[in-house]
């Protein structure tokens, strides 16, 4: 039985590299080494709901989905881009860059507002950044060096379960040979979750106090917590201490930080006062972060976009030039302010993720969907264009959460156009019924 | 491909002897030719000035420049010269542009074609990352490109010299050269950017690095050593220790003497140093920091085994980008910036620090002064490379303005002259009238980088070049770039003509076509090692990437897919 070795796994945003897929017949009967996740998404091709052909709604949103080639779902999705004063190009997370580099041209095609799944995720991480910088390494630096790990508002055991074994917690490195054995965990979260259970401190904090927490250590780290109150988020002063203590004990630390900095209060704000801690903790010993990204590649489109267009999401192409202002030109920004008359989405599922008033919203537009699995945003999409699944069905390249690309593979063939192709074919039709109608 | 002439225009070709004649420039299939038929497309050059396509062998362009993108949405909007800098819309052709520092991968084309530049080189690159480089130089128009590949302070590199195993050592070097499809070897803050790792950092060539026995001077010497062997077209491009601290001088000159005992393969520098404005200073401190450029010039006027560039500061605005981690730190610390770091593991370190330079503060407008010192000190052109270190002394789009301060005394003057007093007595600039010519600015800024490079093809205008040409509105025998330098500058910030390949890219300073340009890089692994030596390396590497890497082996080498129009050049093995 053939075997792919080192396959990329295609769920999480720890790309982990090195599964083995069995393929008979140009079906995947096993996957070894991957989480729970990462086996049911790569087994998993056909058992959810995959959509299997090109559809569109002849009479409006309470009329069925209606199958149809994909010339005339491409064509449609077209007609819709090019009709709209105010069109929205939102997600592209799931897919290689190379079919993001294509988004980036029909936005810009379409004079489009552009943006990602980061906009309800990490877009605050990259805000931060622009206060403060990103003070980070690589995942094998970490491996190889960290003697504390702190996992602050995240819970890798449900959300990236092979993270402690490949890169933090378990691993072993060259300089932490016996994994876990040489290395403290601190969990910082209002949660007592499953991540938290093994740490070897616990900081359950009063949600929505992450800033305050920030803060207070940064006042010690730095000489003060002679003004620091007994009681700190909610927790008592010596606990906070502790975690100072063991901060400025460790020789390599790390903060992996998921939505509890990023979406609770604060949040950009908390990702600049992480950076500024470690700022203030590196006079001493080194210290880094990295931000536990979701989609497997949204990191990549982050990337993408800010080579392309000089800025990572909420970019608006209204102007022809690439105008960016978050809290203006984010995708829930608009949709709110119900600006948006046409939606176009791909590889992530906004029905499910947005607030209600923006899903309220999409249900009076005309909304194209691209991609391989029906969910939510399938119920209010006027056409829906099936896609082969990255990393699958065809290779390309993904981004991981440090920043390091990986070229995935190709593993079984398919009918269906990969997201590239769907845009290039989008694009071509764009410009066909631009130039008939003689616009620039 | 069609022909086509080049005629009228008054020519520059140092390599080639020619220095300002009124010779004709043939083409023919991209490449230069001695003659073209009668059918051949004529360009009338009108009596402009035409040079080789410019060449910038040290820039900040791929990679790590993206983050710092992120950094700086104000940089996008900032547009101190416009059409180089700022938001464009797109056009039917282009696509949409911003930024002046960080510029977007089109504007980066855009404005590199404008400045009649052709070919430039990312300077620096760990093997891991590579594959990120490559996919910005794929969306990087018309320019030819190149990447020099970070060893410095990579783990095996250091295990193998600590092991004296130099056939591994070089086994390495040009394995990694063609995991990453790089072309040249970087050597930043050797040593230091693996005590980064630990927050610490190396002070001088004799200083240990941490977790290995060796020092920065073994590390300098033992990848010269094994570039020569491997007969590499470029020599070993190094950042010293102790970037930017008052003194540094003393590792510098050291750093100098040190590979004087290194020899040459070929005929051409045994190290290249790099941004020497900022490795240039002597004083023991800020207070009494001052310009170190005369040792310097004088050093590199009395040896022959070494070639540098300028890294010339531009005044405003600036973003620092370079894998000398603690540097970046350090800025950031003192300047209470904005700081990224990276740790790349078992390969280097990395940060990026917004800066500003003023020409009110002291420390600043001696830098400036240094860069242009060091340049008009050294007397053979053909040691100096023009370059700002772009964006780390400022954007590329000023280099215009920067070679007019070398081409212009006057212009030197009128700056000098709003200086703080506290400058004067660190600087000798004031006294320095040099003014180089058309045919010296065309060494340092194509010449002579094409030749430390060892790209046989770039750089001049001889038969078998490849037909990259900048035409420029200035007449060499009727201006008087001294007194008209802002007209020059001008001309020289928006080509009349920029030919890429024997095609019109630019055409009175706007953008007419958008060919893909070529990736070089060097493959010295196919016939420069041995099988026994590659199975050696490979078993060696197989272990290491199990225990230490988090990537698997088979998925590090950066694939053809990112490397479309790809330019392999293969060293004579000795």
């Amino acid at each position: 039985m053939p075997v792919i070795k080192d396959v990329v796994c295609t769920f999480c945003g720890c790309l982990c590299d090195d599964l083995e897929v069995n393929v008979e017949d140009n079906k995947i009967i096993k996957v070894g080494k991957a989480c729970k996740l990462g086996r049911a998404k790569t087994m998993g091709m056909f058992l959810h709901e995959r959509i299997e052909k090109p559809m569109i709604r002849k009479n409006g949103k309470d009329s069925e989905l209606e199958e149809c080639s994909y010339d005339e779902a491409i064509t449609k999705a077209a007609e819709i881009l090019v009709a709209a004063k105010r069109p929205m190009s939102y997600g592209w997370c799931s897919t290689s860059c190379e079919a993001i580099e294509k988004a980036v041209v029909l936005a810009e095609e379409t004079g489009s507002l552009f943006d990602s799944t980061a906009n309800v995720c990490h877009g605050p991480s990259a805000l931060a950044t622009q206060e403060k910088g990103a003070p980070s390494c690589s995942l094998g630096t970490a491996k190889n060096y960290a003697d504390l790990i702190i996992f602050w508002g995240c819970n890798p055991v449900h959300a990236h379960p092979r993270h402690q074994t490949r890169y933090s917690t378990m691993a072993k490195g060259a300089f932490t040979p016996n994994g876990k054995k040489d290395k403290k965990m601190v969990v910082v979260d209002p949660r007592n979750t499953d991540t938290a259970k093994k740490a070897d401190l616990l900081l359950q904090l009063t949600p929505g106090t992450d800033y305050v927490l920030i803060e207070a250590l940064r006042a010690i780290v730095n000489g003060h917590e002679d003004v620091l109150p007994d009681e700190i988020a909610g927790l008592p002063k010596a606990k906070v201490m502790e975690l100072a203590d063991m901060c400025k004990a460790s020789k390599f630390g790390i903060i992996y930080f998921g939505m509890g900095i990023t979406q609770t209060r604060g949040r950009y704000k908390s990702g600049d006062n992480v950076s500024s801690l470690l700022s203030d903790l590196n006079q001493t010993n080194k210290f880094v972060m990295i931000g536990m990204r979701g989609h497997y590649n949204v990191t990549g489109f982050g990337q993408v976009a800010a080579w392309e267009t000089g800025f990572p999401m909420a970019i608006d192409f209204s102007r022809g030039s690439a105008y960016y202002n978050p809290g203006e030109t984010g995708t829930n920004d608009v949709l709110m302010r119900k600006e948006v008359d046409a939606f176009i989405t791909g590889a992530a599922d906004p029905g499910a993720h947005f607030p209600q008033e923006s899903v309220k919203h999409l249900y009076t537009i005309p909304a194209i969907q691209v991609d391989g699995y029906a969910n939510p945003t399938t119920e209010f999409s006027d056409v829906v264009i099936p896609a082969a699944i990255a990393g699958v069905e065809c290779d390309g390249t993904a981004y991981r959460m440090d920043g390091q690309p990986i070229r995935m593979k190709k593993l079984i063939e398919t009918t269906f156009k990969t997201d590239e192709e769907i845009l290039t074919e989008i694009i071509a039709k764009v410009r066909e019924l631009k130039g008939a109608e003689g616009g620039a | 491909m069609a022909e086509m002439v080049i005629k009228n225009g008054v020519v520059y070709d140092p390599k080639n002897g020619v220095d300002g004649e009124r010779n004709e420039i043939c083409i023919k299939d991209g490449k230069i030719v001695n003659n073209v038929g009668a059918g051949a497309k004529v360009v009338d050059a009108e009596g402009c000035l035409v040079l080789p396509g410019g060449v910038d062998g040290h820039t900040h362009c791929a990679g790590k420049i993206n983050t710092a993108r992120v950094m700086s949405p104000h940089d996008m909007r900032y547009s101190p010269i416009p059409g180089l800098s700022g938001p464009e819309p797109r056009t039917k052709l282009l696509r949409p542009q911003v930024g002046y520092n960080t510029p977007n991968t089109h504007a980066i084309g855009y404005r590199y074609s404008k400045l009649g530049y052709t070919t430039i080189a990312e300077a620096a690159i760990t093997p891991m990352m590579a594959r990120h480089m490559h996919e910005e130089f794929e969306s990087i128009p018309i320019l030819d490109k190149l990447a020099l590949v970070l060893l410095g302070s990579n783990w095996q590199v250091m295990q193998y010299i600590q092991d004296g195993d130099s056939e591994m050592l070089k086994s390495y070097m040009a394995w990694a050269l063609l995991a990453s499809r790089g072309y040249g070897v970087k050597v930043v803050n050797p040593g230091g950017g693996s005590n980064w790792t630990w927050g610490k950092n190396v002070s001088g060539l004799d200083d240990k690095v941490i977790d290995f026995d060796v020092t920065p001077a073994d590390i300098l010497i033992g990848l010269a050593e094994a570039n020569e062997a491997l007969n590499l077209p470029h020599s070993i491009h190094v950042h010293c220790n102790n970037l930017g601290i008052p003194g540094n001088i003393t590792t510098t000159l050291a750093t100098m003497k040190l590979l004087e005992k290194v020899k040459a393969s070929q005929d051409r520098q045994v190290m290249h140093l790099t941004h020497m404005q900022f490795h240039s200073y002597t004083g023991t401190s800020w207070a009494d920091f001052a310009s170190g450029s005369d040792q310097i010039a004088d050093y590199i006027n009395s040896h022959d085994h070494l070639t540098f560039d300028m890294g010339q500061m531009i005044f405003g605005p600036a973003m620092t980008m370079t894998a000398d981690g603690p540097t970046e730190y350090r800025n950031a610390r003192m300047f209470d910036a904005k700081w990224s770091n990276y740790d790349q593991e078992l390969e280097d370190a990395g940060g990026i620090v917004p800066l500003a330079y003023s020409s009110q503060h002291f420390a600043h407008a001696t830098m400036w002064s240094i860069g242009l010192e060091l340049a008009l000190l050294v007397k053979d052109p053909w040691k100096v490379m023009f370059t700002t270190d772009n964006p780390n002394g400022g954007a590329f789009v000023n280099y215009p303005e920067a070679q007019m301060l070398l081409m212009s005394d006057k212009k030197r003057q009128e700056v000098i002259a709003g200086f703080p007093d506290m400058t004067m007595d660190r600087i000798s600039l004031p006294n320095i009238d040099r003014e180089l010519d058309w045919g010296e600015m065309t060494v340092m800024t194509r010449s002579m980088p094409a030749k430390m490079l060892g790209l046989d093809v770039k750089g001049h205008l001889g038969a078998g070049a490849d037909a990259d040409v900048a035409i420029y509105d200035v007449k060499p025998d009727k201006v008087d770039v001294s007194v008209e330098h802002e007209a020059v500058k001008k001309a020289l910030s928006f080509a009349k003509y920029t030919i890429k390949g024997g095609e019109v890219v630019v055409r009175d300073g706007d953008i007419t076509a958008l060919p893909k340009g070529k990736v070089y890089w060097v493959n010295a692994y196919e016939n420069g090692i041995v099988q026994a030596e590659k199975d050696r390396l490979i078993t060696d590497l197989e272990e290491r990437f199990k225990k230490y890497y988090s990537m698997q082996f088979s998925n590090y080498m950066v694939e053809d897919a990112y490397v479309s129009r790809p330019v392999e050049m293969r060293p004579e093995v000795a």
